[in-house]
């Protein structure tokens, strides 16, 4: 018979085996002799009625020895005021490549793909990407100046900005250089690190377009926007109008509420489908103008080198990509059978209509099962049934999006851009798993 | 810039194309309110590549470097070639000929350090950035003037201008004209707009595709721990869990629980005071162990163990110094909040592990 001690388990007494009369009595009096003996009879009956049932062969002794949390008074509300995930869950956070950057504040952190589950990304494991660090704003003092190509030029406080009419839609956010590490060879284990650059959440906010038509803009000659962030970087970026106008945001909520200041708290840019470091974080100002600013971000960095030595300007669209999530890189299969594999797939320029998934290096594909709700320039989560008998296997999946675009191999991608452009990389990903279950990240040529 | 000419109108064309409705709900027009012409100075601070937003000023070479070695050579190096901060922004690598075709020929080269000079095509980004976000732990604090001799000094170090060149705002256009890289941008692809024509498809091909399955890389089994142990970043009870990469030997088993747990409860005694060391901007200069540009705070901390140096300290970080580490200065850090500078002074004096 195991016994709760043979486990290992520290366990508080009951409390409520104790009479209510006997407990009022004690915070009255204090315990004196004569109620302590009533207490040690109190502890042996709560103890005599505790005793587990004796454990046969195939008995799971967490079903038949009843475990703590079942015996036990649970915690009280607002133990933690704003929730926590539980502590079994501690190895599932954002983290940072090691030498990836050589500081802390240009930085990446990136989200655990490998254990997510659906189509939206927690708030506290959306990726981070800050330039100059993060910064904590007061929204009472943050205000958002529209200027440039207008009749008048705005300023909106926060409040003004929460009154305005709002829309709330998911979508992704995956940065420019998500799978930069992978160009030229295998150079991460793990999912999480390969293509980690990448969130969706529900986004509240002000139509871009509203604002604009507020403001009374230029529609001659307004071609391109200005967005530009309140931190230290003022991290500004070039938008395409034809964007901004359709479906771009203003955007304080992000999956019911308010942005995480890590995220651009009180008030960042959403432009659906494009690249992340165009959603300006900590927005301050939008300025309506007839030509690029080729700010250091869109001529330094952000800019896809070809094999011939130009560089790629104002690359923004993020091309339909999709990967694996589990079993992925780093991972190991414990048992032969049934697994789920299961992924995201996405697109920039509309939905993912059709994913596929091989499990031999891409010589034959099956039609994966795609979740709904299956909507424009957000994530849609994949499943395909497989039954591993032990052998080797190459996994990988490939989208369609609803222009009709497919998700190009490795080799075809190459082909045409090279192994050094760092941005924009949306080849298929492949997993090996090895005969032994271990899963790693692999090339194939 | 004839690629310019051809992108906006094909921006344009792309524009026709958007139904607009240009109505305001009702009411809506009484939010917002108009920006005055000093609110508008004091942040659009933007310069276009046409020069566009450059206020008047000028800065010649040798202004230029005394305020380099005294505000940016900590962090980018002298000749602004450092590779510990960031990238280096300049390495003595243009040629006369990257000049005089605009195209820096090396960029197709993999074994050459990609610098900043070599990528940036136009000069007004320099200025606009330099003026906007530099130096990188005290932003915005440049007058015009000095980022004019700022921006001089590196061009000369990239053999771009002479020794006694003055930068100013009438002779921004001519300079453009020796811009290494003026020449190296393309907008001829398909990713600027939604609907643009991708350059790259994938294949419909669904049973016996000829493709290659050799596997040609993959990670070496040294460089597995390399992003720390993978077993104590999956979730550990899933039906997947992680890869146990922190042995010795360097050899891969699964997780085993009380690894596990030893590994968390290590992790979670090394947490301490680093939020405080991050928002105050301390991290860009200072690493846990070892000189970065100041020295490590392993070392700091043997220093100043007790509670007597609190003073000395928080008066060091407040209002900087230089001469106790090395001849590199440490920056005024007069930013760093109350709460934050009380919990980095208590942790520095300490001196427990
Ligand atoms: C405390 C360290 C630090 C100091 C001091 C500093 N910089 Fe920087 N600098 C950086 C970092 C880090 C970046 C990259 C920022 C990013 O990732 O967006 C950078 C970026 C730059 C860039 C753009 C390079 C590129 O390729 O993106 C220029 C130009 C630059 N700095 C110039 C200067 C000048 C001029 C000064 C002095 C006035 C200066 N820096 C002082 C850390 C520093
Ligand atoms: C731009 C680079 C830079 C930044 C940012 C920076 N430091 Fe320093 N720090 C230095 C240098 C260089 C020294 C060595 C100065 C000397 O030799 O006197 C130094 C020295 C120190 C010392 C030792 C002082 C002494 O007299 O022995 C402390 C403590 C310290 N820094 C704390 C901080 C803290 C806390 C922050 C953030 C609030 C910070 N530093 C940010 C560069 C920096």
């Amino acid at each position: 018979m195991a016994s709760d001690a043979e486990q290992g388990q520290l366990q508080a007494a009951p409390e409520s085996f104790l009479s209510k009369d006997l407990v009022e009595n004690i915070s009255r009096d204090g315990i004196n002799p004569g109620r302590r003996s009533l207490l040690q009879g109190a502890f042996t009956a709560a103890a005599a009625s505790m005793v587990a049932p004796s454990l046969m062969a195939d008995d799971d002794p967490d079903i038949v020895n009843l475990p703590t949390w079942t015996r036990s008074l649970g915690k009280p509300v607002v133990a933690n005021p704003y929730g926590q995930p539980s502590p079994y869950e501690a190895n599932i956070v954002r983290r940072q490549s090691p030498g990836l950057t050589r500081t802390d504040q240009s930085s990446v952190s990136f989200t655990p793909l490998q254990n997510l589950f659906g189509m939206i990304t927690p708030s506290g494991l959306h990726f981070e990407r800050h330039h100059q660090g993060w910064v904590d704003i007061d929204p009472r003092r943050h205000k958002l100046m529209i200027n440039g190509l207008v009749d008048t030029p705005l300023v909106f406080t926060m409040e003004e900005l929460l009154r305005m009419p709002s829309v709330s839609r998911i979508h992704f956010l995956e940065c420019g250089a998500n799978t930069g590490l992978e160009w030229g060879n295998v150079a991460v284990p793990t999912v999480q690190y390969s293509h980690g650059m990448l969130s969706a959440s529900e986004f509240t906010g002000v139509p871009v377009s509203l604002l604009l038509e507020r403001a009374g803009f230029d529609r001659k000659r307004a071609n391109v926007l200005l967005a530009e962030g309140a931190d230290g970087s003022s991290m500004t970026r070039t938008i395409n109008l034809e964007n901004a106008l359709d479906d771009a945001l203003v955007a304080y909520g992000q999956n019911g509420e308010m942005l995480r200041p890590e995220n651009g708290y009180p008030l960042r840019l959403v432009v659906p489908g494009v690249q992340g470091v165009s959603w300006v974080k900590w927005l301050r100002r939008l300025e309506v103008g007839d030509t690029p600013w080729a700010t250091k971000d869109e001529v330094a960095h952000y800019v896809d080198l070809m094999p011939d030595g130009t560089h790629r300007q104002y690359t923004s669209i993020q091309e339909a990509k999709s990967v694996i999530t589990a079993p992925s890189g780093g991972q190991k299969l414990l048992k032969q059978g049934y697994y789920d594999i299961t992924g995201l797939a996405w697109s920039g320029r509309g939905t993912a209509e059709k994913v596929e998934v091989s499990v031999d290096g891409g010589r034959n594909w099956r039609p994966a099962r795609l979740e709904g709700p299956i909507l424009p320039k957000a994530l849609t989560r994949f499943h395909c049934d497989w039954v591993w008998q032990g052998e080797e296997a190459l996994l990988q999946s490939r989208v369609t999006d609803s222009t009709g675009y497919i998700q190009p191999s490795r080799a075809q991608l190459v082909a045409v851009r090279g192994t050094r452009s760092i941005y924009h990389n949306n080849a298929i990903q492949t997993w090996r798993v090895g005969a032994d279950g271990e899963v790693h990240n692999v090339q194939l040529g | 810039m004839s690629s310019w000419v051809r992108a906006t109108a094909l921006w344009l064309c792309t524009m026709a194309m958007i139904s607009w409705a240009a109505t305001l709900p009702e009411g809506l027009a009484e939010l917002g309110r108009p920006a005055t012409g000093g609110e508008i100075a004091a942040w659009d601070i933007d310069v276009r590549p046409d020069f566009v937003g450059l206020p008047p000023g000028s800065g010649d070479v040798w202004a230029g470097e005394e305020i380099w070695l005294a505000q940016c050579a900590s962090c980018h190096g002298d000749f602004g070639d450092s590779n510990e901060i960031f990238a280096p922004l300049v390495l003595g690598n243009i040629t006369d000929e990257d000049i005089a075709t605009g195209r820096v020929a090396s960029l197709t080269d993999p074994a050459v350090t990609r610098t900043t000079l070599m990528k940036v095509p136009t000069l007004s980004t320099l200025w606009d950035y330099i003026y906007r976000a530099m130096p990188w732990n005290a932003p915005k604090s440049l007058s015009p003037d000095e980022v004019y001799a700022l921006v001089a000094y590196l061009l000369n170090l990239g053999y771009v201008v002479d020794d006694d060149f003055v930068l100013s705002d009438t002779n921004m256009a001519e300079t453009q004209a020796r811009m290494p890289n003026r020449n190296g941008m393309s907008l001829d692809h398909g990713l600027w707009s939604v609907s643009g024509v991708p350059d790259v498809t994938g294949s419909s091909c669904t049973a016996d595709c000829d493709v290659a399955v050799t596997v040609t890389s993959s990670l070496p089994a040294y460089a597995m721990n390399a992003h720390g142990n993978l077993a104590e970043q999956v979730r550990d009870w899933g039906p997947s869990p992680g890869l146990w990469t922190a042995t010795e030997t360097g050899k891969e088993t699964a997780a085993e629980p009380e690894q596990l747990a030893a590994a968390n409860a290590a992790v979670e005694a090394a947490v301490a005071p680093e939020a405080a060391l991050n928002v105050g901007g301390c991290s860009g200069c200072h690493q846990m162990a070892g000189q970065l540009v100041g020295p490590g705070f392993d070392a700091i901390r043997t220093k100043y163990a007790g509670k007597e140096h609190a003073a000395y300290l928080r008066d060091k970080i407040v209002n900087g110094g230089a001469g106790v580490w090395g001849s590199m200065p440490m920056p005024p850090m007069p930013t760093v909040g109350e709460d934050a500078l009380q919990q980095i002074v208590a942790w520095l004096t300490s001196g427990e592990e």
